[in-house]
């Protein structure tokens, strides 16, 4: 179980600390509001948003971290998106991705939907579900310090690394990217392969 | 490619030869024994990442990253699989991301576990619901070349498809 201490990071700045150094990153989001706290830091086309199929940003990550191993691959998700693929941090640990990052904006809330409690709520500690699959480098963060401290991780330690970012539950606007699969598909790909 | 007429051929041969003429770099499953020997041949390919799965939709989203990345990808699933997949196939076809499955079926012909039949008499319908392309095969002869044409269509259309290779083919659960 994971101990309670105060949440008050904001995951707007949160990710905008992230990301304001991106270098040639490539970004998963999932969908709902990790998609929206990316576009609010700024639509870039090495950003690949999910509007759907919950579950599945993890292991988008890890089809793209393999086919793409010299490029550090950062998925960043929610709480409730990383625990309806939970079993996903098994399959990556397995394939140990030295090049894929896991950042989940963890508001122990399913946000988009009215903020009902996720299981991270009730004690469900993610970081150390990551640890239990085989992660070597995971954290749970909760303040600025550990940010800090969590962010070159999530840039250059050898991968799969996981960090979990306590974050609040202080509603947010919706800044939405653009939407459409092909021209987001179509544009990713151009700008990393030169081909659609 | 193996001489169809010998007694040790077995369709896993020419479709793993196949897998490397196009270039297939991701093959994701949760195994079934009407897979085992392409999982096997795949498994023992330095060329090939074989990825196992916890539940057959990690695979679709792994193929869509890997598209992403661009690298070609299949997904192997028994039938009881695509029940898995449904929802995160919704991706492929919004982003018109190729998808190539190849399903074994059980449920079908000769079923002697009563369990594998609702989701195998659902299999098809539930691919077509999903708007993914079926293949269906029901002569080992014919395997490869149902998957080569479900690859072109996959890959050089832009289209989610699925080879449903029939019971009848592997024999599975006629043992009981
Ligand atoms: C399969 C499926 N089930 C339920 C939903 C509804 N849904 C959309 S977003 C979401 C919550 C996501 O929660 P989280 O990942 O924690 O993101 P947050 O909004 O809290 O940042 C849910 C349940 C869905 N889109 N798909
Ligand atoms: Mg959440």
């Amino acid at each position: 179980m994971a101990s309670r201490r105060k949440i008050t990071l904001d995951r707007r700045k949160v990710v905008e600390k992230i990301l304001k150094d991106r270098g040639d990153i490539l970004l998963v989001t999932g969908l709902g509001a990790p998609t929206w706290d990316a576009a609010a830091v700024g639509d870039h086309p090495n950003n690949f948003y999910l509007w759907g199929g919950m579950g599945g940003a993890v292991l988008t990550g890890l089809g793209l971290a393999l086919a793409q191993p010299k490029r550090r691959v950062l998925v960043i998700t929610g709480d409730g998106e990383m625990l309806m693929g939970v079993g996903g941090l098994a399959t990556v640990a397995v394939q140990k991705p030295s090049n894929l990052a896991i950042c989940i904006m963890d508001n122990q809330r399913y946000g988009e939907t009215g903020m009902q409690e996720t299981h991270t709520e009730h004690g469900v500690d993610l970081a150390a579900m990551a640890a239990g699959a085989g992660f070597q480098k995971y954290s749970t963060v909760y303040n600025n310090r550990e940010l800090a401290e969590a962010i070159p991780v999530l840039y250059s330690e050898q991968g799969p690394v996981f960090v979990d970012v306590k974050v609040t539950d202080a509603p947010q606007p919706m800044t939405l990217p653009p939407r459409d699969g092909p021209m987001l598909k179509h544009r990713f790909r151009e700008n990393l392969l030169g081909h659609v | 490619m193996g001489n169809k007429k010998s007694k040790n051929w077995h369709w896993s041969q020419d479709v793993h030869a196949l897998f490397k003429k196009l270039g297939i770099e991701q093959v994701a499953y949760v195994p079934d024994g009407g897979l085992a020997k392409l999982i096997n041949r795949c498994q023992a390919d330095a060329s090939i990442r074989s990825v196992v799965l916890t539940t057959e939709e990690e695979g679709v989203a792994q193929m869509a990253g890997a598209w992403l990345g661009g690298q070609k990808g299949v997904l192997l699933t028994q039938s009881g699989g695509v029940g898995n997949c449904i929802n995160m196939l919704s991706m492929m076809q919004e982003c018109r991301i190729p998808l190539l499955a190849l399903v074994s079926m059980r449920g079908e012909w000769g079923e002697c576990f009563p369990w594998q039949v609702p989701m195998g008499q659902s299999t098809i319908p539930a691919l077509e619901a999903a708007k993914v392309i079926v293949h269906h095969v029901d002569q080992a002869e014919k395997v490869p070349e149902t998957v080569h044409a479900a690859a072109r269509l996959a890959f050089d259309s832009y289209r989610a498809v699925a080879v449903v290779i029939s019971q009848r083919i592997s024999g599975s659960g006629s043992r009981g």
